[in-house]
C-alpha cells in the first residue's frame, strides 16, 4: 500500500518544461529526501504536494484519492522561513492548531479547557526543548529554535504527511545536528510519511530512508524538464518490519 | 572619518533636535522686534505678548455672547468632528481591506473601483455633500471620512496581499477556515499596521477637517482662524496653528505609542 501516489506528473511553465514525467510512490511512514541541482523544480513538486500549485498534466493520489485542491490538515508543512506565526508567542504557536480544530468562530479556547489545551502545548514544547522560551515571540528566537517550534507547530495538528522545504538550510552545522536528531525522533515517534526538499546531501541520506535525486538532463534546454535520475534505497524505517508483519 | 559613520553624542543630538526650532523663535522674534520698532501698530508679526493677551482672551476668558471659553469649545468640536470622521473611517476600511485583501472574488470586483474613487479629490465633492447633507456636521464628518478612507483601505489591501504566502498555507494546514484565518492570522497582524496607516492619515484627515470648517461652520479650529483673518489677527492664529500642530503631534505620539505596548511583537517581526 503506498501513502502517496504520484503519476506521471508534468509543470510546465509558460513553455518551460520544469517537471517531466514524474512518477513516483511513496509508502505510508517513510522518510523521503529530494535534493536536486537549484531550480531544478524540487519546491515545485513540493508545492504541488501541499496544494499550493497543480501540475499541467498528470495526478497526485493520497491514499487513492486525488488530492484536494487547497492545503488541508493532514499535509504539514515546514518552510525555510515564515513558518510560524509573529503575532504569537512560543506558546500560542503551538496552541493555535488546537484553539483552531476546538473553536470553530472564535478560533480561540477559553477558561478550564484553555488550560488543558496549554498544558498540552507546554508538554510538545517540553518534547522539542522550547518550554523555557514559551513566552517569548518568534522574532526573539534564533532561527534553530524558530524552526523547532515550526516542527512542533505542525506535529500538533497531527498531519499524516509533512512536508518539508529546505527546514534546515539557513541554520549553523551544530544547529543543524541537532535538529536533524530532533526531527529524526518526531519522524521516529510518529506514523508520519515526510518528504524533504534540500541542498544537504548528506542531510539528505542521515535523514531519509530513501533519496530521490531530480534533475535537467540538458539544463539550457527548456522542452526537456527536470526527472527522476535516481531513487536510492538508504535503510528501511526500523519500526517498519513489525508494523508490516 | 567617514562622514556617514561620525554619530553625534547623546547630548549632541538633543541639542541638534532642538536647534531648529530654537531657530525659528530666534528668527521670528527678531523680525517681530524690527517691525514693531519700525511701526508699533504693526500686526502681520505680533510680538510674545501680543499673542499671550489674545490667548488669554480667547482660551481663558468667558465669551461675553456666549459664555463659552471660545479656545475650548474651538477645540472640543474640532476634535469631535475629527475623532467622529477618523473612527468611521478606520471601521470602514478595517472590514473592507481585509475581506478585499484576502478574498480574490472581492479584489476583483472592489480594487478598481476604490482605485478610481481614491482619485476623486475630497475637497471638489465637497459642494456635493454640502448639498445634500446640509452645512451640518454630517457633511464635515463625511468629508472626514472621503479623505481619509480611500488611501487607508488601499493600504490595508496592499499590508493584507504583501503578507507572506507561506504563512497563509501554514494556517491552512493547521486547519484553519476562511473565517479562521482572518481571525486569528490576518486581523492580529494587521491591527499595528492599521495605526501606521491611520498616522500617516492624520495630516489630511486635518487638512479636511479645517476646510471644511472653513467654509462652513459656527466653531471648530479653522473657524475660528478663517473667521478672525478678515481682522487681520495674527495675534489670534499663530497661536491657534501652534495649538492645532501640538494636538497633532500628540496623536501621532499616542499612537505610536499604542503601537508599542499593545503590539510587543511588532517591532522585531518588522525588522526581520
Ligand atoms: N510560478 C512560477 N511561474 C513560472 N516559473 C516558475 C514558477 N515557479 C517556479 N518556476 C520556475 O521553475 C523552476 C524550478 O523552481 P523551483 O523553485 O521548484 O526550484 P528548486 O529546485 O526548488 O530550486 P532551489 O533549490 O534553488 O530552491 C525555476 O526555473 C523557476 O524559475
Ligand atoms: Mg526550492
Amino acid at each position: 500500500m503506498s501513502s502517496i501516489e504520484i503519476k506521471d506528473i508534468w509543470q510546465i511553465y509558460d513553455s518551460r518544461v520544469v517537471l517531466e514525467k514524474i512518477s513516483l510512490n511513496i509508502e505510508q511512514g517513510s522518510f523521503v529526501s529530494i535534493v536536486g541541482p537549484s531550480g531544478c523544480g524540487k519546491t515545485t513538486l513540493l508545492r504541488m504536494l501541499m496544494s499550493e500549485e497543480f501540475c499541467t498534466r498528470g495526478s497526485i493520489l493520497l491514499d487513492g484519492i486525488p488530492l484536494p485542491a487547497e492545503p488541508t490538515l493532514e499535509r504539514g508543512v515546514v518552510f525555510q522561513r515564515y513558518s510560524v506565526f509573529p503575532h504569537l508567542t512560543v506558546l500560542g504557536n503551538v496552541l493555535l492548531p488546537m484553539e483552531l480544530k476546538a473553536s470553530r468562530w472564535l478560533g480561540k479556547l477559553l477558561g478550564p479547557k484553555r488550560y488543558n489545551a496549554k498544558e498540552e502545548a507546554r508538554a510538545m514544547l517540553e518534547h522539542v526543548g522550547l518550554r523555557h522560551a514559551a513566552d517569548f515571540y518568534p522574532a526573539q528566537l534564533s532561527g534553530g529554535m524558530q524552526q523547532r517550534l515550526a516542527l512542533a507547530q505542525a506535529l500538533m495538528a497531527k498531519p499524516r504527511v509533512l512536508l518539508l522545504d529546505e527546514p534546515f538550510s539557513a541554520l549553523d552545522p551544530g544547529t543543524r545536528a541537532d535538529i536533524h536528531v530532533l526531527t529524526k525522533r518526531l519522524w521516529e515517534e510518529t506514523k508520519m510519511t515526510i518528504v524533504m526538499v534540500t541542498h544537504d546531501i548528506s542531510e539528505a541520506f542521515r535523514l531519509g530512508t530513501r533519496v530521490i535525486v531530480l534533475e535537467r538532463p540538458t539544463p539550457d534546454d527548456p522542452t526537456k524538464g527536470a526527472r527522476i535520475t535516481h531513487d536510492i534505497p538508504v535503510r528501511p524505517r526500523a519500526k517498519d518490519k513489525k508494523g508490516a508483519a | 572619518m567617514r562622514l556617514i559613520n561620525r554619530h553625534p553624542g547623546k547630548h549632541g543630538a538633543r541639542l541638534l533636535a532642538v536647534v531648529p526650532f530654537i531657530a525659528l523663535i530666534v528668527l521670528y522674534l527678531t523680525a517681530s522686534a524690527v517691525r514693531h520698532a519700525a511701526n508699533p501698530m504693526d500686526k502681520l508679526l505680533p510680538t510674545l505678548s501680543q499673542m499671550a493677551s489674545a490667548v488669554n482672551l480667547m482660551a481663558f476668558t468667558q465669551d461675553m455672547a456666549t459664555g463659552d471659553y471660545l479656545m475650548l469649545t474651538d477645540t472640543l468640536s474640532s476634535l469631535q468632528r475629527l475623532i467622529e470622521g477618523l473612527v468611521i473611517s478606520i471601521g470602514i476600511s478595517f472590514v473592507i481591506g481585509i475581506a478585499v485583501g484576502m478574498l480574490p472574488y472581492l479584489r476583483k470586483l472592489c480594487v478598481p473601483f476604490i482605485a478610481a474613487f481614491s482619485m476623486v479629490p475630497p475637497l471638489a465633492i465637497l459642494p456635493i455633500l454640502f448639498i445634500i447633507a446640509g452645512i451640518g456636521e454630517t457633511a464635515k464628518v463625511t468629508l472626514i471620512v472621503i479623505g481619509t478612507a480611500p488611501f487607508m483601505i488601499r493600504d490595508l489591501i496592499m499590508r493584507v496581499e504583501e503578507m507572506p504566502k507561506a504563512q497563509l498555507i501554514k494556517a491552512q494546514t493547521l486547519g484553519a477556515s476562511s473565517w479562521q484565518m482572518a481571525l486569528r492570522v490576518v486581523v492580529p497582524q494587521m491591527l499595528p499596521r492599521l495605526i501606521d496607516s491611520l498616522r500617516l492619515s492624520l495630516g489630511p484627515a486635518w487638512i479636511y477637517l479645517i476646510s471644511a470648517e472653513a467654509i462652513a461652520a459656527q466653531d471648530g479650529l479653522g473657524y475660528r482662524i478663517f473667521l478672525v483673518r478678515r481682522y487681520f489677527a495674527m495675534d489670534v492664529i499663530i497661536p491657534y496653528v501652534i495649538w492645532i500642530t501640538l494636538l497633532a503631534f500628540i496623536f501621532d505620539v499616542s499612537l505610536r505609542l499604542t503601537q508599542r505596548y499593545a503590539f510587543p511583537w511588532f517591532a522585531g517581526a518588522k525588522s526581520q
